[in-house]
């Protein structure tokens, strides 16, 4: 489903050039589950936006469902859901119905086929209550659940989502946890996130990547990524020691380690 | 392409449709300033009967092509020179994540009815205008024909201006210059202004064939810069090239397109 290899991206900022994210590589099989972990800063935006085709690379090479997502932009958006936490893909002033409604024509989805998934969003997602409102008046959580079923209702084989999580109270980040399982496991979509929500992690994530200064740190299971610091039990406190003991602007010391059920087992 | 801009344009009418009061002030205040506008050019005639050798009339012939190929142009999209506002906000990327062109959705964004202030102005204008003059129709068909092509150069104007701002994201106002600033040029007899500028706006950003030069055609007039006749024909090809130049812009620019770090 995804295939990256080399990937960079550079900005230039006032003649400085930042390295967002240097030779990445790392692929993704249809119907896996991966998280995307890594301090602030780190390039999971930038690869996430280079995976939708919002950026080109600036080195390497990247495929998304078979095609190059910079040069077949328009052709990716179809086979595509994307979810940003921190914006909302919704139309501000137009009510969720109508946001919907203007999803289908620009996607051409097929007004049966429409209905029928509107109708098993609005009740996996209880969205009836507020289908109405204009998008500003919605609450996050509210507003979360509109922008989930607005990137699944062209049926995309992936689904990509920038910290989905973000800000959302227990209840509704519960709600999208068990919704996105349920389209992993009952579609068989794709999907990869990125958070700094260890529970994300921990509760929905076969699969864990951890990018650090731009590039590859960790690929494997959580079991793995726990037993990089032996001893440590709690997720948070290993992934706590992990950022503390990544260099400032050198190389990460985070080093890639196989997955834990590949090694022999620890002495914890 | 068409679908998509005008399912997207008929979304955010309706949705306009919701402030009814703000829409009202907005379309007053755009009949106000453009009536500031012909204000300034009955002044000017207040106190002379000819401005650079044209009447009042052919003034306002001028005025009233550049202002309803403006408007038309600005109606359907002068909206994309709001691009920088849309990267800063982090909008821009939504519609990257969108199977229709960012072109189109940018030029359909907020699309409203306050937009059509100036086209009626400028309509109304043209129209007092063409009373007086009654060109005949062999030569009055050019007049369709020049609207047409003005709008076609203000779109390349308004495009490359949006593509500018790619690379000048914190600097909107440099685009705007060209666009509004051609428009204001525009509604006057070039001859009024010095020549360097005058052949600047003909060979370089070729303002001139907006108006100027088939309403030279149009007037049945000479060339105060003595350029040859068939430059008064020249505004379909002046409106291609320079339509084919602003879509490469365009295009080099959401190639070069850098997002936000947030
Ligand atoms: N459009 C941009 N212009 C300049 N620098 C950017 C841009 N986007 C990202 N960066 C920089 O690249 C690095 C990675 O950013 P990002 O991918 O957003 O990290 P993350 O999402 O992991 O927090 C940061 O140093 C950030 O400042
Ligand atoms: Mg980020």
């Amino acid at each position: 489903m995804i295939e990256a290899e080399g990937l960079g991206r550079t900005f230039k900022v006032r003649r400085t050039v930042v390295h967002a994210v240097k030779d990445l590589s790392f692929s993704v099989e249809a119907g896996e589950f991966v998280g995307c972990l890594g301090p602030n800063g780190a390039g999971k935006s930038t690869t996430i936006k280079m995976l939708t085709g919002i950026l080109a690379p600036t080195a390497g090479r990247i495929q998304v469902a078979g095609l190059d997502p910079a040069r077949r932009r328009k052709a990716l958006a179809r086979r595509i859901g994307v979810v940003f936490g921190q914006r909302t893909t919704l139309w501000w002033d137009l009510p969720l119905r109508d946001s919907f409604e203007l999803i289908r024509l620009l996607y051409k989805v097929d007004r049966v086929r429409f209905a029928e998934r509107l109708a098993e969003m609005c009740a996996i997602l209880d969205l009836g209550g507020f289908l109405r409102t204009p998008v500003r008046q919605l609450s996050l959580g509210q507003r979360m659940r509109g922008d989930l079923a607005a990137a699944l209702l062209h049926d995309p084989d992936l689904l990509v989502l920038d910290e989905p999580t973000i800000g959302l109270d227990v209840v509704s980040k519960a709600g999208v946890r068990e919704f996105l399982l349920r389209m992993n496991a009952e579609r068989g979509t794709t999907v990869l996130l990125t958070t700094h929500d260890l529970g994300d992690i921990e509760k929905l994530c076969r699969r864990v990547l951890l990018i650090d200064h731009g590039r590859l740190a960790f690929d494997g299971s959580v079991a793995g990524l726990r037993a990089l610091v032996p001893g440590e039990t709690s997720i948070e406190e290993v992934v706590t020691r992990l950022y503390l003991s990544s260099t400032p602007a050198g190389s990460p010391r985070i080093r890639p380690l196989p997955p834990a059920d590949d090694r022999p087992s620890g002495t914890a | 392409m068409v679908r998509a801009y005008l399912l997207l344009a008929w979304t955010w009418l309706r949705a306009s449709a919701q402030y009814p009061l703000s829409l009202t002030l907005l379309t007053l205040g755009s009949f106000a300033i453009n009536g500031l506008d012909i204000a300034a050019i009955w002044v000017i005639f207040a106190h002379t009967t000819a401005l650079a050798g044209f009447t009042l009339p052919e003034v306002m012939f001028l005025y009233g092509t550049a202002g309803l190929s403006f408007a038309l142009a600005d109606l359907l999209f002068g909206n994309v020179d709001r691009l920088s506002q849309h990267i800063r906000a982090g909008t821009f990327d939504v519609m990257l994540i969108r199977p229709v062109s960012p072109f189109v959705q940018m030029a359909a964004d907020r699309f409203g009815v306050h937009r059509l202030g100036r086209i009626t102005q400028a309509a109304a204008v043209l129209v007092i205008a063409l009373t007086q003059l009654t060109p005949p129709a062999s030569r009055a068909w050019m007049i369709p024909v020049m609207i047409l092509c003005g709008t076609a150069i203000f779109t390349a104007v308004f495009a490359l201006g949006g593509a500018l701002q790619f690379l000048l994201t914190d600097a909107p106002e440099v685009a705007n210059a060209f666009t509004y600033g051609g428009s204001q040029l525009t509604q006057y007899p070039l001859s009024v202004y010095g020549e360097q500028l005058v052949r600047g706006v003909t060979f370089i950003l070729p303002l001139a064939f907006v108006n100027w030069q088939p309403a030279l055609y149009v007037l049945d007039r000479d060339d105060p810069l003595g350029l040859p006749g068939w430059v008064r024909f020249a505004s379909p090809v002046a409106a291609v090239v320079l339509g084919g130049v602003a879509a490469l812009a365009w295009r080099a620019g959401l190639r070069r397109y850098q997002s936000t770090g947030h």
